[in-house]
């Protein structure tokens, strides 16, 4: 509840405005921190240093770049899903970020089923990204978007089953709940400090983390966009603004993911000590901290390893994620009964 | 009566053609899916047309001379000192491995010899390039693999040796270093110390890509096991240098070729690897690149003093003759058949370059691989489009 009353249609529009925000400045320093500066120093080079200090107006640069290009549709296109394909992919982007809390009252809605509808909006994009494939009419685009199908699908499993284990611990779906439920969680008598669910739920973390990096295509799971063999895979009939939207649906996405296995595993918004107004203010910043250090881990394999090849990906899924996803759901399980 | 314009009676065939099909039974069509000319993968412009049945490769065939530039025709129009300048772009990785083989058959028909330091410079040089080249390699394999990472490692090593070629020859890449009977400068003051630095620096780099490509498990199993050559088909189709020393021959012309070059007077090892996959391909050149740190190790410890440059006359005019040099070049087997009549340039000049060889192995090697494998079977043949082509 806010302490100002409002109507309800302003509140809307304040959300709505604080979202449309919040979405590409999340991706912008992703893309920045991550993709221009941790990738450069890894690789013993400097990155964009031209725009702003230290480069970090290259990518407003770069989106001003895009704005002016040619907008392309290839002659063949099925040109409605064509264009339809990357509104899609930003929705569900979009769509993440209504349940994620950034404070006990910095939340878009508070869903009784929160994790449960974050996930399954995070798999509206693979509808997008095969529209993409198949409109494009080039089979580099329809294998990159067969790829990704296989792929989502095979990685969405591990990705629920790994949450189960935490909403087994929380005994809620609601995000604002597994909040709550680890401040009040007690580490060797220390009640006050509260117990991030990394602690208990550390192969889950880590399934999480596998998981969401393969829903991000990133590598080692990237080759519905593999540039050595399929070019670009479902982007690359994409210009201009088109190719913008799919850029920042994957970083808005991998903000969205760490941001979500932050508030999973490492505690969200909530930090020792801090309640009420204080948290509110100070939330969104903690928030932001926790998913950094999350994105930091997901992107520090991306620029580490090679890809896998499809086959070894969907064995990797079935055979290893799953069984131990359904293990670890079992033995919280039979703890959370026995405690 | 209504009139039926061609294009609708045209239309109406299609359709009743397609039902038909469709009636009969369900058919699925190959698809034909075409790398390049113009593909990341084939760095260059090779093209790679290949029949696929889902991801799977029916049939393939390779389709080169999108770069052809018609050197061996050029080289006729020549005269001998200005060939090298050609023959430096073949393979422009390694440009001054590709000078040597042809200015020592030259030097075979002109029964000239160049003096000892001149054989250990040039020597000194030809692994150099072979360091260079193969250095960028092992970081573009990786690349095509899917890691980012250590293709800028490659690239910033591999910086060094191109440092210390340039201060020598005053080339970077195309050095136009050799000259008939010797060599254009004698080394600078103060280069031995910096390239024995530089050589450790390699090294240092070798053993960090082989944990972090060779030693990752990820890369193993996108490689073992993928693309093999066996040592007949490979002998049967030519391939040569470390493609086919991955397979478990034991041929390095280096050694099994007499040659008024020094590598008789160093103490290395050639490298086998008996699998014949992708992996043993860049196990092999792993090896080599540290060999050949160790070979010139050991020539800057025993190069001799005296003059680079044997007596020639002004205006070289090479007999009448024929000869045939081939050397160990980076990519494999590469040599030269000049046939002389006496005048100021070749009257024909063959050029055998290694990766048009190797590359022909292709189409027999990716029937029923898939296309990630096409990829990690085309980055470890390794070849130079320039060195196709010619």
């Amino acid at each position: 509840m806010l302490a100002v009353s409002m109507p309800y249609w302003f509140e809307t529009l304040i959300k709505t405005v604080v979202v449309l925000g919040v979405i590409p400045t999340m991706a912008l320093m992703l893309g920045y921190v991550f993709l221009m500066k941790m990738m450069s120093h890894m690789q013993s080079r400097l990155g964009p240093m031209d725009a702003g200090p230290h480069g970090v107006l290259q990518l407003v640069a770069d989106g001003v770049k895009f704005l002016q290009k040619e907008d392309l549709t290839p002659a063949n296109a099925d040109k409605w899903v064509f264009a339809a394909a990357p509104l899609l992919v930003l929705i569900s982007t979009f769509l993440l970020y209504v349940v994620v809390p950034a404070g006990p009252r910095l939340v878009v809605q508070d869903l009784d089923v929160g994790i449960f509808f974050a996930l399954a909006v995070s798999s509206i994009s693979v509808i997008g990204v095969l529209m993409a494939g198949w409109a494009s009419a080039n089979k580099y685009s329809l294998l990159g978007a067969l790829r990704a199908a296989g792929q989502l699908i095979a990685y969405e499993l591990p990705l629920v089953l790994a949450v189960i284990g935490v909403v087994i611990q929380a005994g809620t779906m609601s995000l604002q709940g597994i909040v709550r439920a680890q401040q009040h969680g007690a580490i060797f008598g220390f009640g006050n400090l509260g117990e991030p669910f990394i602690l208990t739920q550390v192969v889950g973390f880590f399934l999480f983390l596998i998981a969401s990096q393969a829903e991000l295509t990133q590598t080692p799971f990237d080759m519905p966009v593999a540039e050595s063999e399929l070019v670009a895979g479902y982007m690359t009939e994409y210009s201009g603004f088109r190719f913008l939207f799919f850029f920042m649906g994957e970083f808005g996405t991998a903000a969205a993911l760490s941001a979500i296995a932050a508030t999973l595993y490492l505690g969200g918004w909530y930090i020792p000590g801090v309640h009420g107004l204080a948290a509110d203010v100070l939330g969104p910043v903690v928030l932001i901290t926790k998913m950094m250090l999350v994105a930091f881990l997901i992107f520090w394999v991306r620029f580490t390893y090679p890809r896998f090849r499809e086959d070894q990906l969907q064995a990797f899924a079935w055979k290893y994620l799953i069984p131990l996803a359904l293990a670890n759901i079992m033995v919280t399980g039979i703890l959370k009964v026995a405690f | 009566m209504t009139a039926v314009t061609d294009r609708q009676r045209l239309a109406y065939v299609n359709t009743q053609a397609s039902e038909a099909r469709v009636n009969v039974e369900l058919q699925t069509e190959d698809m034909t899916l075409n790398l390049g000319p113009q593909h990341p993968a084939t760095h260059g412009t090779l093209r790679v047309v290949a029949k696929l049945d889902g991801e799977q490769v029916v049939d393939a065939d390779v389709v080169c001379g999108y770069m052809h530039r018609g050197y061996e025709k050029l080289t006729e129009v020549r005269t001998y000192p200005q060939v090298t300048t050609l023959i430096n772009r073949i393979d422009w990785l390694s440009s001054f491995a590709n000078e040597v083989p042809f200015i020592l058959a030259a030097e075979k028909l002109m029964e000239i010899e160049a003096p000892p330091r001149a054989q250990y410079i040039r020597t000194l040089f030809f692994e150099m390039a072979r360091i260079a080249n193969i250095g960028l390699f092992l970081g573009e394999m990786a690349l095509q693999v899917g890691a980012l990472t250590p293709a800028f490692y490659a690239f910033r090593d591999r910086e060094f040796v191109l440092n210390q070629i340039e201060a020598a020859t005053g080339g970077r890449f195309h050095p136009n270093y050799d000259r008939l009977g010797g060599l254009k400068d004698d080394l600078p003051k103060g280069w031995i110390a910096e390239t024995q630095a530089v050589m450790k620096r390699i090294r240092e780099f070798c053993d960090e890509l082989e944990g972090l490509v060779a030693g990752n498990i990820i890369f193993e199993r996108r490689c073992r096991g993928v693309g093999v050559i066996p040592a007949e088909i490979g002998k049967a189709f030519g391939v040569s240098g470390a493609n086919i020393r991955a397979s478990g021959v034991d041929w390095d012309l280096r050694r099994d070729e007499a040659s008024p070059l020094v590598w008789k007077d160093l103490d290395w090892k050639v490298w086998t690897h008996p699998d014949g996959d992708s992996f043993a391909r860049y196990w092999v050149r792993l090896q080599e690149v540290r060999e050949s740190t160790f070979m010139v190790d050991q020539m800057l410890e025993g190069l001799p003093a005296g003059s680079i440059q044997a007596k020639v006359p002004r205006i070289i005019k090479v007999p009448a003759g024929e000869a045939w040099v081939h050397t160990e070049n980076p990519l494999g087997e590469m040599g030269f058949y000049i046939v002389s009549q006496g005048g100021l340039g070749p009257f024909r000049c063959k050029i055998r370059s290694a990766s048009f060889n190797n590359v022909s192995v292709l189409p027999w090697l990716l029937k029923g691989t898939y296309v990630p494998d096409i990829i990690t079977i085309l980055a470890s043949l390794y070849f130079i489009l320039g060195d196709i082509d010619r």
